[in-house]
């Protein structure tokens, strides 16, 4: 089996986000970028389906700019086999990924398909969903556990009222949640190793899709800021000004 | 052109989120049509015939819609979508599993998790955890939004009397098949709509000191949340989780304990009207967004608490 695997690089999870003063968007130079952390469990989960002897090759794929390499060669410091970067200037909505994602499956024909169920950046949750709409795949979204058997996956994913077990066919895309797994960190050996491994570079433009924007950021704004709060001293002041001052109670 | 708004429902009841999103959709534009997809739920075609702000409901009866398989539900939205400028849903996980799959087939740019309708094409989201709201305007021709459930109230219920029509399934998908589902039965309000919810986190230690904050949202009928690194732990499930990959909450009174107050947590519940912290580390990020912030060690102040609570006589539920 075969697993292609997207990540994307963002705003690491733990920066302080800044909206640029202009309204145009958030500040991001000199800000430390990431793996979009759940992409890192659908790389972790490609690579534990190989040890296990389920898959033969795993190829890492991203989207952006001339950095965004970075989060392909975390990717095989991690056990991807070989990486895939397609080049893109501006920022481009899910639909426009899915687009490119469904060129590059049709030329790689991976078994499964597997990445974050949400980027944290713009937190759309959609480019797996419409990847498999695109290519009238199967989907198991938000995967807490993924089981690979005979040309199925049994896949228990984290929905609002509990959890659901779902059985898809081969090919698939998966989208993963948190709690698949633990990410492993790379070890120096491998981080070594990884940079002779190779990436193929692509431009969007050469793929022949409509990337072109659908929809317009007006602008972006800080949101409403919270009142400053204040320190009780004890439990009895807090259930005080809970029932007497705030009334909520 | 009229809006469709896809119901989420067990076949019997209506989720309450519908509700909330009923209220987003008719902001949109007011020829609001409700689609029902379920198997033998016509219980739930007619509550929605009774909301006042919905002026039509379709609704597809057949075995292959009794669980949401987005495949199938797809199938069926389709057929209808040609008559709609826009389509709608929830943006819990039922909606944000589904309306991708939709909008990818509709060629459309969906728009994600609104918290407020500007108009037919300009909406406001947030992006990076709640970080920052975005205006945004769909240029596409058919647009797929999702709702924000927690930013709008629900519809009211009662007092409508909109027409049922019944309408054909689409095909089945194969390729895709439901096993199970675990729901977690409770009889706790529901974490999304709770007007007081009470969070522990990984300061809880261990899943059995959870009945600490159990005894105290009997007493205050408060949901329980949790701080994802408290459900990586495997104190309490997945379900009770909140922020930007859990449950976005706003309820009337949140009460923070042991939890350190992570950007991804503060995304599912800084919106709270009133936020209490309770922890032993003064310099915790969560006492930034505390109305209350008290710092004391979580195992003697939520005894208290409970004590100081049962002193109170006029609980109000």
């Amino acid at each position: 089996m075969k697993i292609l695997v997207a990540v994307k690089r963002v705003i690491d999870y733990n920066v302080q986000i800044r909206v640029k003063e202009d309204g145009s968007g958030v500040v991001t130079d000199n800000v430390k970028m990431s793996t979009n952390p759940p992409d890192d469990n659908a790389i972790e989960e490609a690579v534990k389906i190989k040890e296990a002897g389920k898959a033969k090759e795993i190829v890492a794929i991203t989207i952006g700019e001339e950095k965004a390499q970075e989060t392909v060669r975390k990717a095989l410091a991690v056990g991807a086999d070989r990486g895939i970067h397609v080049k893109v200037d501006n920022v481009i909505e899910p639909l426009a990924v899915s687009k490119i994602l469904k060129k590059i499956v049709e030329k790689e024909n991976p078994d499964l398909v597997f990445m974050g169920k949400q980027a944290i950046d713009d937190d759309c949750n959609q480019t797996g969903q419409m990847l498999a709409a695109l290519l009238n795949w199967p989907q198991a979204t938000f995967a807490s556990k993924i089981e690979v058997k005979e040309n199925v996956l049994e896949v228990t994913r984290e929905i609002d009222e509990g959890l659901e077990t779902i059985e898809v066919n081969v090919p698939a895309i998966v989208t993963c949640d948190l709690r698949l797994n633990e990410p492993r960190y790379a070890s120096l050996p491998n981080i070594m190793k990884a940079k002779k491994k190779p990436i193929e570079q692509l431009n969007a433009s050469d793929l022949g899709v409509d990337i072109n924007p659908r929809i317009e950021q007006i602008k972006v704004e800080e949101p409403p800021k919270r009142k400053a709060g204040i320190k009780v001293a004890s439990v009895e002041e807090l259930v005080q000004k809970l029932k007497n001052e705030a009334k909520v109670i | 052109m009229s809006v469709l708004l896809i119901a989420e429902h067990n076949n019997k009841e209506v989720r309450p989120f519908t509700y909330n999103a009923i209220t987003a959709a008719s902001q949109i534009n007011e020829d609001l049509h409700v689609l029902v997809l379920g198997h033998q739920a016509d219980d739930v075609a007619k509550s929605l015939s009774e909301v006042p702000n919905v002026k039509k409901v379709i609704h597809v009866d057949n075995e292959i819609y009794e669980n949401y398989i987005a495949e199938n539900y797809t199938a069926a939205i389709i057929k209808h979508a040609e008559s709609y400028s826009h389509i709608v849903s929830s943006a819990n996980t039922f909606g944000k599993n589904l309306m991708p799959r939709i909008a990818a087939l509709l060629d459309t740019s969906q728009v994600s998790d609104i918290i407020k309708v500007i108009s037919e094409d300009t909406f406001l989201r947030p992006i990076y955890a709640g970080n920052a709201f975005a205006t945004v305007k769909s240029n596409d021709k058919k647009k797929c939004v999702t709702i924000r459930p927690t930013s709008f109230d629900p519809a009211d219920k009662s007092g409508g009397s909109a027409e049922i029509t019944k309408s054909d399934p689409a095909e089945a998908s194969s390729s895709t098949k439901f096993l199970k589902k675990e729901e977690v039965k409770s009889d706790r309000p529901e974490l999304g709509t709770a007007r007081i919810v009470i969070s522990g986190g990984r300061g809880m230690q261990n899943g059995e000191n959870f009945k600490l904050i159990s005894d105290i949202a009997d007493k205050l009928n408060a949901a329980i949340g949790a701080s994802r690194a408290a459900v990586d732990a495997g104190y309490i499930t997945n379900d009770h989780q909140v922020g930007q990959t859990g449950k976005v909450v706003v309820p009337d009174l949140y009460i923070a304990v042991g939890i350190s107050g992570a950007i991804q947590h503060l995304a599912g519940m800084k919106e709270s009207k009133v936020i209490v912290a309770i922890n032993k580390d003064g310099e915790a990020p969560i006492f930034s967004v505390a109305d209350y912030g008290l710092e004391a060690d979580l195992f003697e102040a939520l005894p208290q608490f409970l004590s100081e609570l049962n002193k109170l006589n006029t609980i109000q539920k």
